[in-house]
Formats: C-alpha cells, sequence, structure tokens
C-alpha cells in the first residue's frame, strides 16, 4: 500500500524540480538573467483574484452581446527587478513555460490513464483520435477560416472532445463498450480524419505553414491568455481523476474481476475517457500534437515508483510538467536565430529513443 | 442461499446453458464437475453477476442478483477466477487490499476494519511472508494463494472459485481447497468448478455434474461419482475406485470408447456400477492384451467385479491399466517366451477365478501354453471376447487356430462393451448347472495351492 506520506513526498520532490526547472528555462534565453532575479520576478508574476469585471461578450455568428464576467487580479509581491528582466521573464517567457507546464502535465496524466484504461504499454491520450479530432478542427479553422469563426483553440478543443465521444459511441453496444473495440474505432476514425486533414492541407494555401507547425505541436508566442484557457480543464481534468486512482488499479485486474471487486465498469470507463479526452484535448487545442509525452513519461516514472495509479498519476503529471518544459527550452533555441523547431518534433526525437532503450532493456514489456 | 432457477444463457446462437436449476444451502462447498465446454464456467459467471442471463433467475440470499449494482453484489459474492491478469508489479499486499474495495468510500482513507482484514487474510493465508514482494515475482501457486487471500480480505458471504486449482502442482491443489475447506467451515457458501474429479470428491460435500450445458446430476461425491454418469458427462471410460487413504472416490479414465448410453441398453452395467448388483462372480481373469483387454479390465472394475490379468508384457497398455486400477497383474517380459513358471501362475489366478475372460488373445510362438493351459476343462467358465479378427492375431499357423476356435465353442462370445453382460451370462450358466461347483474357487483355500 502507498502511504499517502509517501505520495505527497514525490509530489512535493517532483513539484519543487518543476520549479527549479522553469526558473533555470525562464533564465535561458538570447538574454541571460540571473536565477535569483529570475524566482523574484517570477515571484512578482503571481496573482490573485481579487475581484470580478462583467463586461460583455458577443455571441459568434449571432451577434449576441451577453454580460461575460471576468475575474481581476492583483499581485502579491513587489520585489524589485529590472523592468525589461520583468517584461522578459513574467510576459514572455513564463507564460511559455506556464504553459508547457499544463500541458505536459495534461497529457502525461491521460497518458497514464489510457495506457492503464486500455492495459495497453502503447496507448497514448490521443489513441481514441483526441488528436486528430483536434488536428481537424485547428486545420479547417486554417484552411478555411470563413467557415470556422470561433477561433481555432476553441475549434481544436470542440473537434477532439467531439471525436472521442464519436468513438465511444461507435465503440459502445447495448451498454457495453468493450476495450478492443474501442481501440480499434479511435484506429479506423483517426485514419478518416487523418485524410480530412491531408485534403485541407493540401487546400490551405498560404495557411498550410501555420497548419504544419500546429500539427507539429509548438509553444510559441504562448500569453497568460492561452494558459488561462487550457489549465482550469487540465487541473480539474487532473483532480477528479485522482478520485478514481483506486479503480484505475482493480480494472488492471481485467474488466470482470473489477466488477467483482465492486467497480461499476462501464461507468468507470466513460468518466475516465471523457475525463482524459478533456484533459487531452485542453492540451493538444493550445499546443497543437505534441506526441510521446503521454506516451514515454508514465512508462518511466512507472518504473520508478511502480505501477498504483494513486502514486502514478501525480508523479507521472508533474513528471510530464518538467518533461515539457525541458524539451520546450531546447525548442525555443529558435529565438537565438536557429531554424525554427516545434516541440512536438523534440519530445519525438528526445522520446522515441528513450523508449527504445528501455524495451531493449526489456522493461517496458508491460503496465 | 444461492438459488438459480430455469436459468438459459446462450452466446449468439449457441446455447451454453439450457433451463439450469440449482440450490445450495448456506455453508455448502458445492463442486461443479464435467467436461469442457460444459458450462461450468458460464454457471459461475452467471451466479456471479458478470454475465446477464437470458432467461432464468439468480437469486442470493434472496436478492436477484442481476438487479444490485457492482459495489452490492461485491459484497455477496466474492469469485476466485480462472486466471488473474496479472501482467503488472504491484505489491501481494497491494492485491489483498484491492478485495476491501467493495467497502472503502473514495476519499477516506482505509477504517481499522479494513486493515484488520486484509492482515488476517495475509496471516491465514501464509502469503504475509512475502507480502511486500512483487505479484509478478511469486510462483504459481503462492499466486493462486495471494487471490484467495484477497477473496478472504472482501469477506463475502459466498464465494466462487473457477477452477482454483487449474495450473497448480499436487500440494498446492490440496493446499488451496484446504483453505476454501476452512472457509466454508467458518460458514461461508461455496460453488467451485474443479476439474480434477477426485480431488472435487474428497473436499466437496456435493458434486454438481455439469454435461452439454445442463446438471446431469448431483448429490453426495460418493453417490455421483459412478462410471456410468461420469460415461455420459465425459463421454469416455472410466472407473472409479476408493482411495485408501482418503476414503473417497477416485475416477480413472481409461483409454477405450464408451458402452454407450448407461441408461438404455447395458441396464446390468449401470446397475452394477451403483453399487446394485447382488449376484454374480466375485473375481475374473483376463486373457490377452492390447487396448480390448484394458478396456474390459475397465469394465469388471467399474462394475465392481474383482479382476486379474495376464500373462501380460510389462509395457503393455493393458498391464499399465491394471496398475492404475490397482488390478493383480501377471506380467512378463515384452516378446519373451512363456515359461513354466508363468504358466503355473496363469494356472492359478485362473482357478482363484470365477469366470476367465479371453480378450482379444494374440497368438504367437510363445503363447501356445497360454492355449492348452486354456483347453484345461476348469479354465470354464470362458468369456471370449474380440475386436480384432483372428488372422491378424495369429502369428503362427493353422494348428493354433484350431486350437483357439475348440475355446470358442466353450466360451459365450461378445464385444469388449458387452463384457460384463457376457460374463454374468456364463457365470449363471455355470453356476445353475454346477451349484456346488465354487467351492473350489474359494479365494481363502487357492491361497494355499
Amino acid at each position: 500500500m502507498q502511504r499517502p506520506g509517501v505520495i505527497l513526498a514525490w509530489s512535493l520532490g517532483l513539484t519543487v524540480l518543476l520549479l527549479a526547472i522553469a526558473v533555470a528555462s525562464a533564465a535561458l534565453g538570447p538574454v541571460r538573467i540571473e536565477p535569483v532575479t529570475v524566482a523574484l520576478a517570477m515571484l512578482n508574476a503571481v496573482v490573485i483574484p481579487s475581484g470580478v469585471e462583467t463586461g460583455t461578450w458577443t455571441v459568434p455568428l449571432l451577434e449576441w452581446a451577453v454580460p461575460r464576467p471576468s475575474l481581476e487580479y492583483s499581485r502579491v509581491f513587489a520585489f524589485e527587478v529590472q523592468r525589461s528582466h520583468q517584461t522578459i521573464v513574467g510576459d514572455i517567457r513564463l507564460p511559455r513555460i506556464a504553459l508547457a507546464a499544463t500541458v505536459g502535465f495534461g497529457l502525461a496524466a491521460a497518458g497514464t490513464v489510457m495506457q492503464g484504461f486500455f492495459r495497453n504499454p502503447l496507448a497514448d491520450p490521443s489513441i481514441i483520435g483526441v488528436s486528430s479530432g483536434a488536428a481537424v478542427g485547428a486545420v479547417a479553422t486554417i484552411a478555411f477560416p470563413a467557415l470556422i469563426p470561433i477561433g481555432l483553440r476553441p475549434a481544436a478543443f470542440v473537434g477532439a472532445v467531439l471525436t472521442a465521444f464519436l468513438v465511444y459511441a461507435i465503440a459502445t453496444e447495448g451498454g457495453r463498450t468493450p476495450v478492443a473495440t474501442l481501440l480499434l474505432a479511435g484506429v479506423a476514425v483517426q485514419a478518416f480524419l487523418g485524410a480530412m486533414i491531408s485534403y485541407m492541407l493540401v487546400h490551405s494555401g498560404e495557411g498550410l505553414r501555420q497548419a504544419v507547425v500546429w500539427l507539429m505541436g509548438h509553444l510559441s508566442n504562448s500569453t497568460w491568455n492561452d494558459v488561462g484557457l487550457s489549465l482550469p480543464f487540465v487541473l480539474a481534468g487532473v483532480l477528479v481523476l485522482g478520485a478514481f486512482t483506486r479503480e484505475m488499479n482493480v480494472l488492471l485486474l481485467g474488466e470482470e474481476d473489477a466488477h467483482h471487486l465492486g467497480v461499476d465498469v462501464e461507468r468507470t470507463k466513460f468518466l475516465l475517457l471523457a475525463l482524459a479526452s478533456v484533459v487531452t484535448a485542453a492540451g493538444v487545442a493550445v499546443a497543437g500534437v505534441i506526441g510521446f509525452v503521454g506516451l514515454v513519461v508514465p512508462h518511466i516514472m512507472r518504473l520508478i515508483v511502480g505501477p498504483d495509479h494513486r502514486i502514478l498519476l501525480p508523479t507521472s503529471a508533474l513528471a510530464g510538467a518538467s518533461f515539457l518544459v525541458v524539451t520546450d527550452t531546447v525548442a525555443r533555441a529558435e529565438l537565438y536565430g536557429m531554424p525554427i523547431v516545434p516541440v512536438g518534433i523534440i519530445t519525438a526525437a528526445l522520446g522515441a529513443p528513450f523508449f527504445l532503450f528501455l524495451l531493449k532493456r526489456q522493461e517496458v514489456h508491460a503496465l | 442461499m444461492i438459488d438459480v432457477r430455469d436459468l438459459s444463457v446462450a452466446f449468439g446462437d449457441v446455447s451454453v446453458l439450457e433451463d439450469v436449476s440449482l440450490a445450495v444451502e448456506e455453508g455448502t462447498f458445492v463442486g461443479l464437475v464435467g467436461p469442457n465446454g460444459a458450462g461450468k464456467t458460464t454457471l459461475l459467471r452467471a451466479i456471479s453477476g458478470a454475465l446477464e442471463p437470458d432467461t432464468g433467475l439468480v437469486s442470493i440470499d434472496g436478492t436477484d442478483i442481476h438487479t444490485l449494482s457492482s459495489r452490492e453484489s461485491s459484497q455477496l459474492v466474492s469469485v476466485v477466477p480462472q486466471d488473474t491478469t496479472l501482467s503488472f508489479s504491484f505489491a501481494v499486499r497491494d492485491v489483498v487490499e484491492m478485495g476491501r474495495t467493495p467497502y472503502r468510500s473514495r476519499f477516506s482513507p482505509p477504517t481499522v476494519e479494513d486493515r484488520e482484514r486484509v492482515e488476517h487474510a495475509l496471516e491465514r493465508t501464509g502469503v504475509d511472508r512475502f507480502a511486500d514482494r512483487s505479484i509478478e515475482e511469486v510462483s504459481g501457486g503462492e499466486r493462486q494463494r495471494v487471490i484467495l487471500a484477497r477473496t478472504i480480505a472482501q469477506d463475502t458471504p459466498v464465494v466462487l472459485l473457477d477452477e482454483p486449482t487449474a495450473s497448480l502442482d499436487v500440494n498446492h491443489q490440496v493446499e488451496t481447497l484446504e483453505l476454501v475447506s476452512e472457509l466454508v467451515a467458518d460458514g461461508k457458501t461455496v460453488i467451485a468448478a474443479i476439474h480434477d474429479l477426485d480431488l472435487a470428491a474428497r473436499y466437496c460435500d456435493e458434486l454438481v455434474i455439469v454435461a452439454d450445458g445442463s446438471v446431469l446430476e448431483r448429490g453426495a461425491p460418493e453417490s455421483v461419482l459412478t462410471s456410468a454418469r461420469l460415461e455420459r458427462a465425459f463421454d469416455a471410460t472410466a472407473a472409479v475406485t476408493t482411495n485408501p487413504v482418503t476414503g473417497s472416490p477416485v475416477v480413472t479414465a481409461l483409454p477405450g470408447e464408451p458402452r454407450g448410453d448407461a441408461d438404455t441398453d447395458d441396464d446390468e452395467n449401470a446397475n452394477t456400477a451403483t453399487g446394485e448388483r447382488t449376484n454374480g462372480p466375485a473375481r475374473v481373469h483376463v486373457v490377452g492384451g492390447g487396448s480390448t483387454a484394458a478396456g474390459v479390465l475397465a469394465r469388471l472394475e467399474a462394475a465392481g467385479i474383482d479382476a486379474s490379468v495376464g500373462p501380460v508384457a510389462e509395457t503393455d497398455v493393458a498391464a499399465e491399466t491394471a496398475r492404475q486400477l490397482g488390478v493383480d497383474r501377471l506380467t512378463v517380459e515384452p516378446f519373451s517366451s512363456l515359461e513354466g513358471a508363468t504358466i503355473t501362475a496363469l494356472d492359478r489366478e485362473r482357478r482363484r477365478s470365477d469366470v476367465t475372460v479371453v480378450a482379444d488373445l494374440r497368438i504367437g510362438a510363445g503363447t501356445r501354453p497360454v492355449l492348452e493351459s486354456l483347453a484345461d476343462e476348469d479354465a470354464e467358465p470362458l468369456v471370449v471376447v474380440e475386436s480384432t479378427p483372428f488372422d491378424e492375431r495369429n502369428a503362427v499357423d493353422e494348428g493354433a487356430r484350431d486350437r483357439y476356435e475348440r475355446l470358442r465353442t466353450r466360451a459365450t462370445t461378445g464385444d469388449p462393451e458387452t463384457v460384463v453382460g457376457r460374463v454374468l451370462e456364463a457365470w449363471n450358466a455355470r453356476s445353475n448347472a454346477d451349484p456346488d461347483g465354487r467351492d473350489r474357487h474359494d479365494p481363502i483355500e487357492s491361497d494355499d495351492d
């Protein structure tokens, strides 16, 4: 049994590691900034909600103006930091780092859930077509902006969630959703959506480059607004998933065993799938298709902390956050004037060899 | 406790269970036996609630199991599955702890009772010795105990086990079933599919023979395990004897075709098999070899008639069958010619017996003394059974044929399937004609020979 203390210690340790990596990452760039200054600037960027402001929001297409409440924030700290450094850290590097951490956190958590759910070491968050769905939404927005006026990120998010539910609906018959059917339906739907994406790419004209960069996954030009869009879904989703870790463990024994141990199998499967899909969608929608984080990070953490989801889920999520911050720091080399390298390329370029290394050492053979 | 009524389950067009009804009292250990594919696992899955039956009802403690939520049913019934997916490295203790899942609430830590039940289960099964090892590292027998410990931690009034001993070696099989018996002694109601008939007979209070998707028979092991029923259920020849150590029935499956529907034609066979035979020969000697003689031995043994066999080559299937049945046998080196001592022994066995059966006797150069011994008048009553034409068995000459034909004319003849009937016929004919003739066959006297 994993004592709560062990879980807490691991989580705290990995959180500290994540913060350290964030500081190091924010110190790197065309302008070198001292880590201490970075830390102070980061603290200065911390805000807490201080009030509610009501603005208006216009519903797309219908042109309805509806009241839209939004939170006001105020800063907590006011350390003395050079103004330009504060801007570089607080407004340019930190949002990107925060977004990388959010997306990595979500993808690794969703990957952990999917691998356990499918009892398949090759499962990753996009296995039931979430990423393909997001890509269809995103590429459609880029290729045919007039058709989809809701913006790239909402379109990608909606595409992702709709695809997940479509695959689930296809695989469900008579109240049961066999995992194998789900997997195959996911593969088939992904293939179909892949065809749609290819078609749209061919006809995307000037948007081709933007579409390709999106498809490869990137975090450039991230803003706090992106973080605000993604983080609530990811955090809420992973928190709720955290309440189902015992069920995930029992499901590893097989569905019939799980039923005999009191788990409402079909309901739990639906919940896990829905939550993992939403978390993945929230990540993919803002960062594009970033592969291998959700596949490799859970495997590595499973080697370290074991298969118990009570400790595996939080540690995988935190490690995923650190992993993506590190890889995106490498990807930011484009800022030095190097050719642009989308972070998705780097995660795959680093993740795939590492995965093969584990595979050859026979350490990744099962869950 | 468990009430199964008119249960039918079909997978697609294939009917797996048909109108199965079964009531099990609280605190009994019921064994499901029957051939592979008979529907034992399906029946267990329907009882556990994992499988929705097409028609019929399963109620446990008065509640229809299929109306309960997983959580509710898992507090009533626990299941030890045939094989548990264990391709992950949970600690043994974690696996046992999963047995408490039905009682745990989502956010609170395990209660004192949860902890105590887990510790109790670990100790009781002896799993505590390796509780911190990974489930992947323990042996098959230990793993089975871990799953049993999980079931004990789950602490349900009904426990279902699907082939709990299938992959275990013999000491672990016994250990596992001892443990299950203890649970039954504690008042739990257990249904287990057990393919090993001897173990099932030894440990279960009642046996249920499942064949072709229905319940063929149920009752105490001694009354259920009869060769006639087993032949019907398993479509194979079987002999039922008694284990001298445990006193429970021992089933030996034998080579050879079953004799057909035991209920209709060979009534005397079916009756003798259930021990209702009152009158007949006490001992029969079989001369011959091969699967025909083996089948004859099995049928005699199944009918409750003591048998002996020989001379037969040590490597002959009939000798092996005799060894398994615990039948006296007179063995010789393969392909050796029969010496005087062997023939003397044959004569002695023959005289001790009430009837001599000649089963597919092969005639070689060395078997001439056997035919001469059988030519003796006191070899009667004689029964000759054949399944291979004489020419294929005769390696010598026409003289052997003549001797064999003379033997046949003195004997009651038949095929191996009906040998018990022929033996009874021959014995009755002889004892009616010569009511005092049996005295010389008294085994006690013949021991002094």
